[in-house]
């Protein structure tokens, strides 16, 4: 065995992350680590990346202890990680971010030949000298990947690394992945992304509550299998339901705004239609302009009145509260910081976007007292698991908040509910939850805006589609009109057939 | 082994906790810097601390004394929680002065009920308008407030000193840089007779309304939209904007609130203890007021207790200097220790220490 994993227990301050954890790898092994968020899949591979120190169990490597105090020690006995979020300078170039990541000086000529001869390969084409700010977040990948084979691991860790590539990149990372495999490198694949993992991976071991609760083939095992183990009980089909679109709510019409921010997505004549009792899905690669359609939408950005209409009326210089007391409500992506305070209770939170259309004041002053109420009756009929109103929004798991969030927005009764990346890193059966208030939403007649990057989601729930890419919108089509693939091409920029 | 271990979530203990200990961490701190000096340090700290709270005289001093800190505390407070850095408290508290003097002497010898009320609201202009400076320069050309607030302070100071010399100055000082005294209705009436206070108490009308003040900012702060705003500006702006809060309309109104506290304060000093306006008027309060403001957690209850903490300092360091003969400066420096302390200390907030090897928590 490569990595041998026995008896591993990680405790933070009141929460048990791991718990007897027992796994092993092989060479050249695509293994897969599989749970809900929460499940401690992190604070494990933390552990063997050496971020982290385990309170109690042991690992070999190579039929040696090995105890990583640092990773700088992990990739010094053959281990790598890739992270979900890449950790690159925009304004420098890929041999100097890889320059940066390595342990040793490296020459900047030679760097480059290597950079070039590993990337050839391993089919990742990449320019050394080319800035990271021009690369497509694919390509930015494959700089993280490239910097990590310089080190020649033995085991590679990769953190959800096909949620933000289209489906053709997914494919392109496969081949390297095999290629890497058959060369001897064991790769540990953490995803919730259970088709991915059928296709890609020779074994999957399963977390939950910390604990492995099974090991198995998942090429013997369907995603609903694989889900029913990830979660511990078993799933429902959602209801198959194709509304009969109402009367037109919001209209947008060539609608553009120019970006001031050097990172920032400039979004360029996009016509939207959003009719009563339907549910409009997004879908698009991260980056390619939903977080400044979503602001356009809530009112944190302004734009010429007529470009947005509701109920025909222009609502384009209308700031956010002014809208919500139309009935135009949103939750944006990100939870913390964004759609709620993360130091505040989740009462001031109800009082964040609820004040108006609640009627949560009088003259200005404030009545706590309602808020906390309303706060109250989200939780339950959310689910959301607090000790209370006043816990503070930080304290709650993401899928938690991500509940509260919607269920915040849905039970002001909106007529139109944005929401940008719904089940984004929430666990299968608060993503369940969640999918099936927007559609209940939906089925009152009211029209719900999904902006996604998950495409079985946005196919499960929507009764008309479209993609973004680079600021511009496609035309909506009707759901089941179109192919996956056709939908790949589309979120990489290119027209649809 | 000592460690710090992250709390679940902050401890509201602590939180209350930390002035206290902070003061009894400078009361051990000054003691030791007033043994080096050569003094005992029991006495100091007693001198300091306890004199002047069994003195009556003393006692009313205090309520003088923290009167115009805590008004600019409380106007700070509402800044300083929405992330907006009014360190320029002491200038608008000098213009405020110098505004509210120029409408008293403007009116000399005019016997009427609306003077003060007039000198007050001209000082809480003249604040603002000082306090707008930094407001707009941020919200235009995003200038640094704490940058720009801090130095129109020395720009007031020398403002005032001209006036005291130029157009404000007495026409009978024999060419003193001072005003005139104002007449009996510039000045604000004192409070003689109140329960409490000694028949020579030199507590005015300014200082109940500052005690006034400290209900009406709570309920603002608690009970009101603007303070919910001001704080969740403050915590997260993007959710903030989000909500609908316009981030350059909370750099105005809290940049405004303070500054016309501060120029009512400086007003209230002006018609109050000093009866004139004179060079030496400011003494520092525009920035003691910070330390107030996170002494007393930036609630305005805390503000008043605080602000009484801080006015001890005062009044018992100028009774140390008198009776011990210690250094004006120690005294500074023992304000300075506060802050300090207060500072260090506010980790305990959001960690505890430990002691011995690595638990695990269950």
């Amino acid at each position: 065995m490569l990595l041998d994993i026995s008896g591993l227990r990680k405790a933070y301050p009141g929460v048990v992350a791991n718990d007897d954890v027992a796994f092993d790898i092989a060479p050249g092994e695509v293994h897969a680590l599989l749970g809900e968020n929460g499940a401690g899949k992190s604070t494990l591979v933390k552990m063997i990346y050496g971020l982290v120190q385990p309170d109690a169990g042991h690992m070999r490597l190579h039929g040696r202890d090995y105890a990583p105090t640092s990773p700088k020690d992990a990739r010094a006995a053959g281990v790598s990680m890739v992270f979900q979020h890449f950790s690159l300078f925009e304004a420098l170039s890929v041999r100097e971010n890889i320059a940066l990541g390595l342990d040793e000086a490296v020459a900047p000529r030679t760097l480059s030949d290597r950079i070039r001869t590993v990337s050839r390969d391993y089919g990742l084409p990449l320019d050394p000298d080319r800035l990271i700010g021009d690369l497509s977040v694919g390509e930015r990948q494959r700089v993280e990947i490239v910097r990590c084979l310089l080190q020649d691991p033995r085991l590679l860790i990769m953190d959800e690394p096909t949620s933000v590539l289209t489906p053709q990149e997914v494919e392109t990372l496969f081949d390297t992945l095999r290629l890497l495999s058959k060369r001897g490198v064991a790769i540990l694949y953490i995803s919730h992304k259970l088709d991915e993992i059928r296709v890609l991976c020779d074994r999957a071991t399963i977390l939950r509550g910390g604990k492995v609760v099974a090991t198995c083939l998942p090429r013997d095992e369907t995603p609903r299998s694989l889900a029913e183990m990830m979660i511990g009980t078993t799933l429902a089909d959602p209801p198959v339901r194709r509304a009969i679109p109402g009367r037109t709510l919001l209209k947008l019409t060539g609608l553009s705004l120019p970006t001031d921010d050097p990172f920032g997505v400039t979004l360029s004549g996009i016509d939207l239609t959003l009719r009563a009792g339907e549910v409009t899905g997004i879908a698009g690669v991260a980056g390619n302009g939903q977080d400044e359609l979503v602001a356009v939408l809530s009112g944190e950005a302004l734009v010429e009145a007529g470009m947005i209409r509701f109920d025909n009326a222009p609502i384009g210089t209308l700031g956010p509260n002014r809208r919500r007391s139309l009935g135009l409500l949103s939750a944006p992506e990100e939870r913390l910081g964004h759609a709620a305070a993360p130091e505040m209770s989740l009462t001031d939170n109800t009082m964040l976007t609820g004040r108006v259309r609640q009627r949560l004041s009088t003259q200005g002053f404030l009545k706590w007292n309602v808020a906390a109420n309303f706060a109250r009756a989200v939780i339950a009929q959310f689910d959301v698991r607090t000790p209370g109103v006043d816990t503070p929004a930080r304290a709650l798991s993401g899928g938690n908040l991500q509940k509260f969030v919607i269920g915040r927005e849905v039970m002001q009764k909106p007529r139109v509910l944005v929401v940008n990346q719904p089940t984004w890193g929430v666990d299968a059966a608060a993503a369940a939850a969640i999918r099936q208030s927007l559609r209940d939403l939906a089925a009152t007649g009211a029209s719900v805006l999904v902006i996604s990057q998950d495409l079985d989601e946005l196919m499960e729930m929507s009764d008309q589609f479209a993609v973004i890419a680079g600021g511009r919108l496609s035309a909506t089509r009707p759901a089941g009109s179109i192919s996956i693939e056709e939908i790949g091409r589309m979120m990489g920029g290119g027209e649809a057939a | 082994m000592i460690r710090l271990e992250p709390r679940l979530a902050p401890s509201r203990t602590m939180m209350w906790g930390t002035p206290v200990l902070a003061v009894i961490a400078t009361m051990i701190a000054g003691g030791i810097l007033f043994a080096i000096l050569g003094k005992n340090p029991v006495e100091a700290i007693w001198t300091i601390f306890v004199d002047p709270i069994l003195d009556p005289y003393s006692r009313d001093e205090l309520f003088v004394k923290a009167a115009p800190l805590v008004l600019i505390a409380i106007g700070l407070s509402f800044g300083f929680r929405a992330g907006i850095w009014n360190i320029g408290a002491e200038g608008q508290f000098i213009v405020g002065a110098i505004a509210g003097a120029a409408v008293g002497l403007a009116f000399y010898g005019t016997p009427a009920i609306w003077l003060l009320p007039l000198m007050a609201l001209a000082g809480m202009a003249a604040g603002t308008f000082w306090a707008m400076i930094p407001a707009f320069l941020k919200v235009r050309y995003n200038a640094n407030e704490i940058l720009v607030s801090l130095m129109l302070v020395y720009v007031a100071d020398q403002l005032l000193r001209a006036m005291v010399a130029g157009p404000l100055r007495n026409p009978a000082g024999f060419n003193f840089p001072e005003s005139r005294l104002f007449h009996d209705s510039a000045v604000l009436p004192l409070l003689q007779g109140m329960p409490g206070l000694t028949q020579y108490t030199r507590v005015h009308l300014g200082v109940l309304i500052a005690l006034i003040l400290v209900p009406l900012a709570w309920v603002l702060l608690r009970k009101h939209v603007l303070g919910f705003n001001i704080q969740v500006m403050g915590s997260a702006p993007r959710a903030a904007r989000f909500s609908g809060v316009r981030p350059s309309s909370i750099v105005y109104i809290c940049l405004g609130l303070s500054g016309a506290l501060a120029g009512l304060a400086g007003l209230f000093e002006v018609a109050g203890p000093a009866g004139q306006l004179v060079p030496a008027l400011p003494q520092g309060y525009g920035f003691t007021a910070i330390i107030v403001a996170f002494l007393g957690r930036l609630n305005p209850l805390g503000i008043l207790a605080a602000g009484l903490v801080m006015a001890l300092t005062y009044i018992g360091g100028e009774n140390a200097q008198l009776d011990l003969n210690l250094p004006r400066a120690a005294i500074s420096v023992f304000q300075g220790m506060l802050l300090f302390f207060l500072l260090g200390l506010d980790i305990l907030v959001r960690y505890r220490i430990r002691f011995g090897a690595r638990g695990i928590a269950q």
